[in-house]
Order: structure tokens, then C-alpha cells, then sequence
């Protein structure tokens, strides 16, 4: 690990000030940036502490019946807040599904968003990697692929963003509340994390020094709370990232799907809301066909980046289970393996 | 805000107090336990939050040592290994372990006890064996002892209830 400078924030305006110089990075729980730094992956020279930030470790019910959580509430905190699981059991659901109990227990809710690529290659400095030395060219391309892209990738970065929360997020319209020196600003999720085109370096929307503060649901994402799933397929049972993932949620009325939500982990280089399935979905019967169809129609511009076609056919598989489990409803206790397929669940359909 | 060019971190380890001063603050809680505070108990397995050997209690949540920086848990209470046993009387947890047999070569064993520790206060998994794998996930034993750790767990687990209910009554 490199030397670094070691800065403790005590307001918001304090830490935008200090991560704003070249080199500088937020620390957070450091579950995923003391990692990178002992590889020699990522080298910062001063790290901005956030957690002791007052007011950011707060998970709130807004007036209008939405939530805003902070930047600084620890993913198993949110998991198992009963009310917010109640409301958005999907994402209650990944989040259970991702990393291990100790790590979620760190974790925050920005450092999730923020967490960088799993790509084999990004974490061995020895390697060429366009997202840590732009220009030195991509040695994932004809190399091991098993958790590279299947959408949106370009011949720059075929990596993947490996958040599991962000892709029931995604579905349910969350929106990202950032601060900087021009006070707030809100984006939303979808928009938030960058494809790579031919600039894989810019991962996100932030500028330097922008600090994530709150998450915030929309109270219309609740009505979907009665039938939201997230589903992972993974090299084991727990403890391991999504080759493939897929967050459903429908809002059904007597057997027909008023307004269907749809995204993809695993498969792109950030949580992969599939919009043409929801049209798909929109107003339909539900049936095994109609979830057949609505993967076809996520997986139209699916292309492999390398030796993982297989990932096309894992996606539309899942998805199709994920809707039928969706569709079947929300479980009332959150299952013994969140998001397992392996779960001995009901499950209407083996896809 | 502070640009430390001293840096001291406080904890209480164990219930002790210890102000300890940092040359660099690129230190652990893993590596501060071990090499400044001798409590070698806590293992260094992967030290990249991959295994679970290095699992402590910080404020009485189970985390992985070896993925936290010393200098930000400023302020913290840390249970370690070290601090579970009363003298020569196991932790619940500990006997547990002894009795069903939770280990073999014992590398991976203190980081296991410190996670069912904290599984057992986050009061989650229940009885189900299946809930308490999962919620145990975190921590791999080359050894393979998988079934006496879930059995010690659920033992310990059901043990400190029935404890509890008998200082209540
Ligand atoms: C072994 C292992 C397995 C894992 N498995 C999974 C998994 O299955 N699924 C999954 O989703 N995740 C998994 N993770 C990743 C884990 O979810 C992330 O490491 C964690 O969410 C990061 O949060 P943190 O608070 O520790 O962030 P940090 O490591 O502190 O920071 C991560 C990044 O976010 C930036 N950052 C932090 N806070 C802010 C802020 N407020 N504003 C702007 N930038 C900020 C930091 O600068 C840094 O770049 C795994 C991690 C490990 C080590
Ligand atoms: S896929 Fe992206 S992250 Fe991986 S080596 Fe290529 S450029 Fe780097
Ligand atoms: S040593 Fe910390 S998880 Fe392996
Ligand atoms: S007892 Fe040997 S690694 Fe678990």
C-alpha cells in the first residue's frame, strides 16, 4: 500500500474541500478501497474519512412516503430496517444476497455504489487495463470473460459494475443525492454510473470532490413491494459475485401486470435496467410466454464480449424465473439463501 | 479536520483502554491487534476480506479486521478472541466449539467464533441450520468443518437463551 495522508472530515462542505485535489479519495468502510490499495491497484494520496460525518448514518421516511437513506448507513443496517424492507423487499433481498454477513456489517451505501469492477485484469497491475492507465489497451479481451459484459460494452472495457443493490435500485427508480461546492444535486441511478464508450475511466457522473450524501426511493416504488425479487446466479452458494443477476417487480391487477420493472446485474458495466421488457410486460397476461418474451426483448442487443456467450442464455433463464417468482409474490420472511436459485422455493417455473 | 501529522488512535480493546500512537497511518485493526497490541488471536488468512479469519467485534458488530483501517475506528470498543473467556470459564460460544468438535487444525477457528458471536446477536438465523450456514458464510475453514461449526453454533445459540432465561426467572 502507498503512503497516504490521512484526513478526518467533520462536515460535509470540510470533505468536499479536501477530496477535491488530484489524488485525493473518500474512505468509507474501505471494504473495497483497502483492498485495491494493497493490490497497488488504486494509489490515493490522502484519504478523506467520512464515517465520522454527523447525520449521514440515517435511514428516514420522507413525508411523501419515500425514503432518503445515508451515504453512511451500513448495508446489513438497511437490509434489516423493517420498514424499508417492507416497502422495497427487492432490494432488502440483494443486498442480503451480496458479500458476507462481517462485510455488510461495514459496508455503507455509497461505498456500494462507488465499489469499482471485479475484472481480473483491473486488479492485477500487471495487466493491461484502460480503466487504470487509459490508453494501455484491455486485457480482458481474449482472456478469461466469465464475469465480463454481455450489454454496453465497448471495445475499450468490457468489464461489469458488480453491485448487487444497485440493480434492485435501478428498477425502483432510486435517485442519488451528491454534494459540491455548488451545494446539491440529485441524479438519478440509472443515470448515474457511466458505460464505457472509449473513456472507461470515468465511472461515474461525479466531479472531483463530489460526495454522495443519500439514496433516495420514490414512494411509488412501494406499490411494487407484493411481488419484488432479486435473483443471483453465482460459482457458489453464498459469498461470491453474480455471473448473472435480476431484480423483477411487477404491480399486478387480478392476473394482469399493470407495470412491470425489470434490471440486470453482472452484465454490463452498471446495473442494467431493461426498459423494452417492461413494455413488454405493460398491460400483458401474465404466462411463461409473456416472460419468455420479455427476455428475448432484454437481451436483443446482447452481444458476447469474449468467451461468455453463455451469459445470454444464463440471463434469459433467470429472468424468466425471476418474473415467475415475482409474480408468485413476496415471501413474508425474507428466504434462508436471499436470491439463491438453489433455495427450495416454490417456484412456479424451472426455466 | 485534521491533516494528522501525529496520528493516535483511541480504543478500548477487551473492555482496556489504549491510546496508541501511529507512525503511518496506513495501518489495520488486524495488524494493529497482532503487532502493537500482541493479541494474536485474530488470524490474517487472505488479508483481503476473503476468508473471515480476521473477524473481531467493533462496537458488537462482527467485521473483518484486515479491511479496516485502525486510524477511522477512532473512538471504537473491540472485542477480540482474546477478550470472550471469564478467567478459565469458556465463553458459551468457545465450549461449543470444543464440544462438537468446530475445528480441526484451529487456524480459522477464532475468526468462526467471532462471527457466530456477533451472528448470535444480530439474532437473525433462528434455529434453521440453513440461515445460520448462510449468515456463516464468511468464514472459510480449509479444514472443512462446516457441520460441527453449524452445530455449535445453533448449541451455543440455544444455551445462552436458556441462560438468559434462567437470570430473568
Ligand atoms: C470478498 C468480498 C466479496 C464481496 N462480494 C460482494 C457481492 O457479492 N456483491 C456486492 O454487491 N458487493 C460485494 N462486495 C463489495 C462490497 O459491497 C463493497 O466493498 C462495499 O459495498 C464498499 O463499501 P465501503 O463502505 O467499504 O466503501 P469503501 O471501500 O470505503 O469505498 C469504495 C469506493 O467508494 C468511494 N466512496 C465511499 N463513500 C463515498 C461517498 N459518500 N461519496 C463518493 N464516493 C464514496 C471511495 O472513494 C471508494 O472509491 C464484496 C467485497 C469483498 C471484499
Ligand atoms: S475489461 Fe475494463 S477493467 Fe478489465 S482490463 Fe479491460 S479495460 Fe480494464
Ligand atoms: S484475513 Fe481478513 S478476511 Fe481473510
Ligand atoms: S479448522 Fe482448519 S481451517 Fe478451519
Amino acid at each position: 500500500m502507498n503512503r497516504f495522508d490521512y484526513v478526518r472530515a467533520q462536515t460535509v462542505a470540510e470533505a468536499v474541500s479536501a477530496a477535491s485535489e488530484p489524488g485525493a479519495a473518500y474512505l468509507a468502510a474501505g471494504t473495497n478501497l483497502l483492498d485495491l490499495m494493497k493490490g497497488g491497484v488504486t494509489r490515493p494520496n490522502r484519504l478523506v474519512d467520512v464515517t465520522h460525518l454527523p447525520d449521514l448514518d440515517r435511514i428516514e421516511r420522507l413525508p411523501d412516503g419515500g425514503f432518503r437513506v445515508g451515504a453512511l448507513v451500513r448495508n446489513s443496517d438497511l437490509a434489516y430496517d423493517p420498514t424499508f424492507a417492507k416497502a422495497y423487499p427487492s432490494v432488502a433481498e440483494a443486498l442480503l444476497s451480496g458479500a458476507s454477513a462481517q462485510l455488510r456489517n461495514a459496508a455503507t451505501v455509497a461505498g456500494n455504489l462507488m465499489q469499482r469492477t471485479r475484472c481480473p485484469y483491473f486488479y492485477d497491475p500487471a495487466s493491461a487495463c484502460n480503466k487504470r492507465e487509459p490508453g494501455a489497451g484491455c486485457e480482458a479481451r481474449g482472456g478469461e470473460t466469465r464475469l465480463h459484459a454481455i450489454l454496453g460494452w465497448s471495445e475499450h472495457c468490457i468489464a461489469t459494475h458488480p453491485s448487487d443493490f444497485c440493480v434492485s435500485l435501478v428498477a425502483l427508480d432510486a435517485e442519488v443525492e451528491i454534494a459540491g461546492h455548488e451545494g446539491t444535486r440529485k441524479v438519478s441511478l440509472d443515470a448515474f454510473h457511466r458505460l464505457p464508450g472509449d473513456a472507461p475511466q470515468h465511472e461515474s457522473v461525479l466531479t472531483p470532490g463530489e460526495l454522495i450524501v443519500a439514496l433516495h426511493l420514490p414512494a411509488a416504488s412501494a406499490a411494487f413491494a407484493d411481488h419484488s425479487r432479486y435473483m443471483k446466479i453465482r460459482d457458489r452458494t453464498s459469498y461470491a459475485f453474480a455471473v448473472v443477476s435480476a431484480a423483477a417487480s411487477l404491480r399486478l391487477d387480478h392476473g394482469r401486470i399493470v407495470e412491470g420493472r425489470l434490471a440486470l446485474g453482472g452484465v454490463a458495466l452498471k446495473p442494467w435496467r431493461a426498459r423494452e421488457a417492461e413494455v413488454v410486460l405493460a398491460g400483458a397476461e401474465i404466462s411463461e410466454t409473456l416472460f419468455r418474451q420479455a427476455a428475448d426483448a432484454a437481451l436483443v442487443a446482447a452481444k458476447p464480449s469474449g468467451d461468455n456467450a453463455f451469459k445470454i442464455e444464463l440471463a434469459r433463464r433467470l429472468i424468466v424465473r425471476t418474473l415467475a417468482r415475482a409474480a408468485a409474490g413476496t415471501p413474508a420472511r425474507m428466504p434462508a439463501l436471499p436470491a439463491s436459485a438453489f433455495a427450495s422455493e416454490k417456484d412456479t417455473l424451472h426455466a | 479536520m485534521g491533516q494528522h501529522d501525529s496520528l493516535t488512535v483511541s480504543l478500548r480493546v477487551n473492555g482496556e483502554p489504549h491510546d496508541i500512537a501511529l507512525d503511518d497511518p496506513r495501518v489495520t485493526l488486524l495488524d494493529l491487534l497482532r503487532e502493537r497490541l500482541g493479541l494474536t488471536g485474530s488470524k490474517k488468512g487472505c488479508d483481503r476480506g476473503q476468508c473471515g479469519a480476521c473477524t473481531v467485534l467493533v462496537d458488537g458488530r462482527r467485521v473483518n479486521s484486515c479491511l479496516s483501517l485502525a486510524i477511522s475506528l477512532d473512538g471504537s470498543e473491540i472485542t477480540t478472541i482474546e477478550g470472550l473467556a471469564q478467567g478459565d470459564t469458556l465463553h458459551p460460544v468457545q465450549a461449543a466449539f470444543i464440544a462438537h468438535d468446530g475445528f480441526q487444525c484451529g487456524f480459522c477457528t477464532p475468526g468462526q467464533i467471532m462471527s457466530a458471536v456477533g451472528l448470535i446477536r444480530e439474532g437473525h438465523a433462528g434455529d434453521d441450520p440453513e440461515r445460520v450456514r448462510e449468515a456463516m458464510s464468511g468464514n472459510l475453514c480449509r479444514c472443512g468443518a462446516y457441520i460441527g461449526i453449524t452445530e455449535a453454533v445453533l448449541d451455543a445459540q440455544a444455551r445462552m437463551a436458556s441462560d438468559r432465561q434462567g437470570e430473568a426467572a
